[in-house]
């Protein structure tokens, strides 16, 4: 049982949750993720990534968006309730060494997962670059917290009413093309971002880290749902990853795969989606966000 | 309903009159040796109805009545030589508690076989008794047919069963603490055996298990039309009101290390028994496509997750009309078994050799047949096909004839050339085994580890690493219930025995 001790609306529909989880606050590092199942019964096993976490107050942070059966009940918990379940921490936390500079590209909700790692990245030593995308000025998240850790931080939006009207691979080709060229990308967000990233610094030989998060059910490396597909050779995210080198991930088997219960959902749940101006079919946005399942 | 079309009442009823007939025999001062005993008809297990059942996840099997029970008992000649002990695992003292159940002493049947055994009413069940303890029986062999050895599976299930049904489970004794502390990884049936055993000698037991609930493989992988889980919960209980603690949501090796476990936390002892690991797939092309699964991913939506109730749980499962399922083992058939009760409506077993070499328990398969499960025998897929949109609509199946013997003394599968034909299906659950879960041993130096990555111990289950032992699948590689208990059980030996001389 995990009480929940804290929750903030970021956006529309995005969540920042604070919940008791000591022993999981103490193990965690940057890149990791938990799973949640808010009701042991009948509930769903959902990844979601750790946005930050306290040791000495025995908590962890989630961000998440609420698009779906799981995240929308998650949503409707209060402080002072609980989540039955959360294991973790799961995955390979991510490799942080000196490099020199490091470009963070976060897209939506995958601003959370990347701010635990900016941070390490930039507590090892490394000028860090970070680069926020959303849709739209709403959906931005994280300005602050990541403005602390940033040498020098760009805000994208699709519609240009916040920051650069831009896509996040603009400015990422810019500091790729610049002289010297940053020693390593970071890129973290929805499927179709980390592709175009990983496109984008691919011509610059600049490597290029991403976060995947794909259907998962016990996260340990016992069902194989997470599998993905690198350099031709399949890969389990819950034991391989979460982190891979962006140009060898299949990124369009990976979309596909995402989708592979978005019949039952879009019959079970259709009414989730009625009114909040969400594209039922656009994968889950970034790594904080659930994929697979009802969520 | 069973295999002879008769109901369990109808059984039951036949069973009586034959026990009355023989206890009069008995009364009249007649001699009943093996002669007599070998003619009493096998008893044969009452099942749901077939057709019915598809639609159902509760119980195929459901298990015989007292006097069906006491007619089988009847049958075993309680052999001096005990040929079926050799036969078992963990060598639970077979005529001695067929004996007590001839003479209608239920409690004391399941005593001694839980001198051996902690879980008979899971063992009854699952384990492969026509290769182990039924396929030395005398009997089975005097009658030329290892289905007609004495069931004693079936006795074992009943004994259990009564006890439980009947309130008359008591827990193991414990005796006074000793004040030292032993970490269980994995709350399957090797972790739960070395907690009981470990538990009794009066130590602090605190079990580690990864998933939501306990019970491993019991609870995740072996469906609830085989063994209901309230029957595994119930044999958890009994844990807990032994004083063993169980954490759930714990994962040894990311929430905490082995070592940590042992140098901060203050556990004397280790025992990991953490399971299988990743599923094996084919290495063909198309496997990434949606719509194909492993069956470790399938079972557990459809068992742990209650997938199977799609009212009110949350977790989705692919709903195919045609399904695929690779392989020839109990999983296999588990898998194929439960896509009919989500309602698929033609369910395939694709297998590369026969029915001989199968490696399925006997009955799971009847019952597979008996519901309407396909077997296609000698194919195998070269290559799964998918749609534009990356969803499965069929496989290349090539066919296959049997050559000579390989090195685990099956015939092994050869390829006919040419034979390559297209399988329509919507769905493919593969069902080849697992590799070793690498998490545990990533995390643990100096623990050693095999090719195969299984932990690699000596006869008392000891690693590579002082204080910490191992069993079950992560030792073995896919095997069975029974054999984790066994080996839990000597791990618990070793354990307790260390714990005494520190």
């Amino acid at each position: 049982m995990n009480k929940i001790l804290e929750k903030k609306l970021l956006s529309a529909d995005v969540y920042e949750m604070t919940v008791e989880a000591p022993l999981i606050a103490r193990a965690r590092k940057a890149g990791q993720f938990v799973i949640v199942q808010i009701d042991t019964d009948w509930g769903e096993r959902i990844p979601l990534t750790i946005a930050d976490a306290d040791e000495t107050k025995g908590t962890i942070t989630i961000v998440f968006q609420a698009v779906g059966a799981t995240t929308h009940r998650l949503a409707e918990k209060q402080v002072g309730e609980y989540v039955e379940n959360i294991l973790g921490p799961l995955g390979n936390p991510t490799h942080v060494e000196k490099v020199g500079t490091v470009v963070c590209v976060g897209g939506g909700i995958g601003v959370a997962p990347l701010h635990p790692i900016a941070k390490a990245m930039k507590a090892a030593g490394n000028k860090v670059i970070i680069i926020i995308g959303a849709r739209t000025k709403d959906l931005v998240i994280f300005e602050d917290r990541m403005r602390r850790i940033a040498d020098e931080l760009i805000v994208v939006t699709d519609d240009g009413s916040y920051g650069r009207k831009a896509l996040v691979t603009e400015p990422l080709k810019e500091f790729c093309s610049a002289d010297p060229k940053p020693q390593l990308a970071i890129a973290i967000g929805p499927p179709i971002m980390m592709k175009f990233c990983a496109e984008a610094t691919r011509p610059f030989a600049v490597p290029t880290v991403v976060s995947l998060n794909t259907i998962m059910i016990d996260g340990t490396g016992m069902c194989g749902g997470c599998r993905v597909t690198v350099d031709g050779q399949v890969k389990f995210v819950c034991v391989d990853g979460p982190e891979f080198d962006g140009h060898k991930v299949d990124f369009d088997n990976m979309m596909t795969r995402l989708r592979a219960y978005k019949a039952v959902e879009d019959e079970a749940h259709h009414i989730c989606h009625m009114g909040l101006g969400l594209d039922p079919h656009q994968p889950p946005a970034g790594a904080a966000t659930p994929a697979g399942g009802k969520k | 309903m069973s295999a002879t079309g008769l109901t369990k009442d109808q059984l039951e009823e036949a069973a009586r009159v034959a026990l009355a007939d023989l206890g009069a025999k008995k009364a009249a001062g007649e001699k009943i040796g093996p002669r007599e005993r070998m003619a009493i008809p096998p008893q044969v297990m009452p099942t749901q109805d077939p057709i019915e059942r598809g639609h159902t996840v509760a119980e195929v099997a459901l298990g015989y009545g007292e006097a069906q029970a006491r007619l089988e008992a009847e049958r075993c000649l309680s052999c001096k030589n005990e040929p079926c002990v050799d036969g078992c695992p963990v060598r639970v003292p077979i005529r001695r508690f067929i004996t007590e159940i001839q003479k209608g002493d239920f409690k004391a049947a399941v005593d001694v076989i839980k001198e051996t055994n902690l879980l008979p009413s899971v063992c009854g069940r699952v384990c492969p008794q026509e290769k182990q303890c039924q396929a030395t029986c005398t009997v089975g062999k005097g009658l030329k047919d290892v289905d007609k050895a004495v069931a004693i599976g079936r006795l074992e299930r009943y004994v259990a069963d009564w006890e439980r049904e009947n309130g008359k489970v008591t827990p193991p004794e414990v005796k006074p603490a000793t004040g030292k502390k032993v970490a269980v990884i994995g709350c399957g049936p090797a972790g739960i055996t070395v907690a009981a055993d470990v538990a009794r000698e009066g130590h602090e037991v605190a079990i580690f298990e990864a998933f939501h609930k306990p019970g491993g493989v019991m609870v995740y992988g072996i469906p609830e039309f085989r063994l209901p889980k309230a029957i595994v919960q119930a044999e958890v209980d009994i844990l807990k009101k032994m004083g063993v603690q169980i954490h759930t949501n714990y994962l040894v090796g990311r929430t905490r290390t082995v070592r940590e476990l042992l140098e901060e936390d203050g556990f004397d002892a280790a025992f990991v028994g953490v399971g299988a690991g990743l599923p094996k797939f084919l290495g063909v092309p198309g496997e990434s496509l949606v719509g194909v699964f492993s069956a470790n991913e399938y079972l557990t939506r459809a068992n742990l997750m209650k997938a199977y109730d799609a009212e009110r749980a949350a977790t989705p499962i692919y709903r195919a009309k045609k399904v695929a399922v690779i392989g020839g083992g109990n999983v296999a058939m588990d898998a194929a078994r439960m896509a009919l009760r989500l309602g698929s409506q033609e369910v395939h077993i694709i297998y590369r050799r026969t029915r001989e070499e199968m490696p399925a328990r006997a009955e799971e398969v009847e019952h597979a047949i008996e519901e309407g499960i396909i077997f296609d025998y000698l194919r195998n897929p070269n290559r799964i096909l998918g749609d534009d949109k990356g969803r499965v609509i069929g496989m290349e199946v090539q066919k296959f004839e049997l050559g000579e013997p390989d090195a685990s003394g099956r015939r092994s599968p050869v390829a006919i050339k040419g034979s390559e034909f297209v399988f329509d299906c919507d769905s493919v659950i593969v069902a080849l085994g697992n590799e070793s879960n690498p998490l545990l041993v990533k995390t643990t130096q100096g623990l050693v580890v095999d090719k195969k990555g299984r932990i690699v111990v000596g006869e008392d289950q000891k690693t590579s690493l002082d204080s910490v032992y191992a069993g079950g699948d992560i030792v073995l590689g896919a095997a069975t219930v029974i054999l984790a208990m066994g080996e839990g059980r000597r791990a618990a030996d070793a354990i307790n025995k260390l714990l005494a001389e520190s």
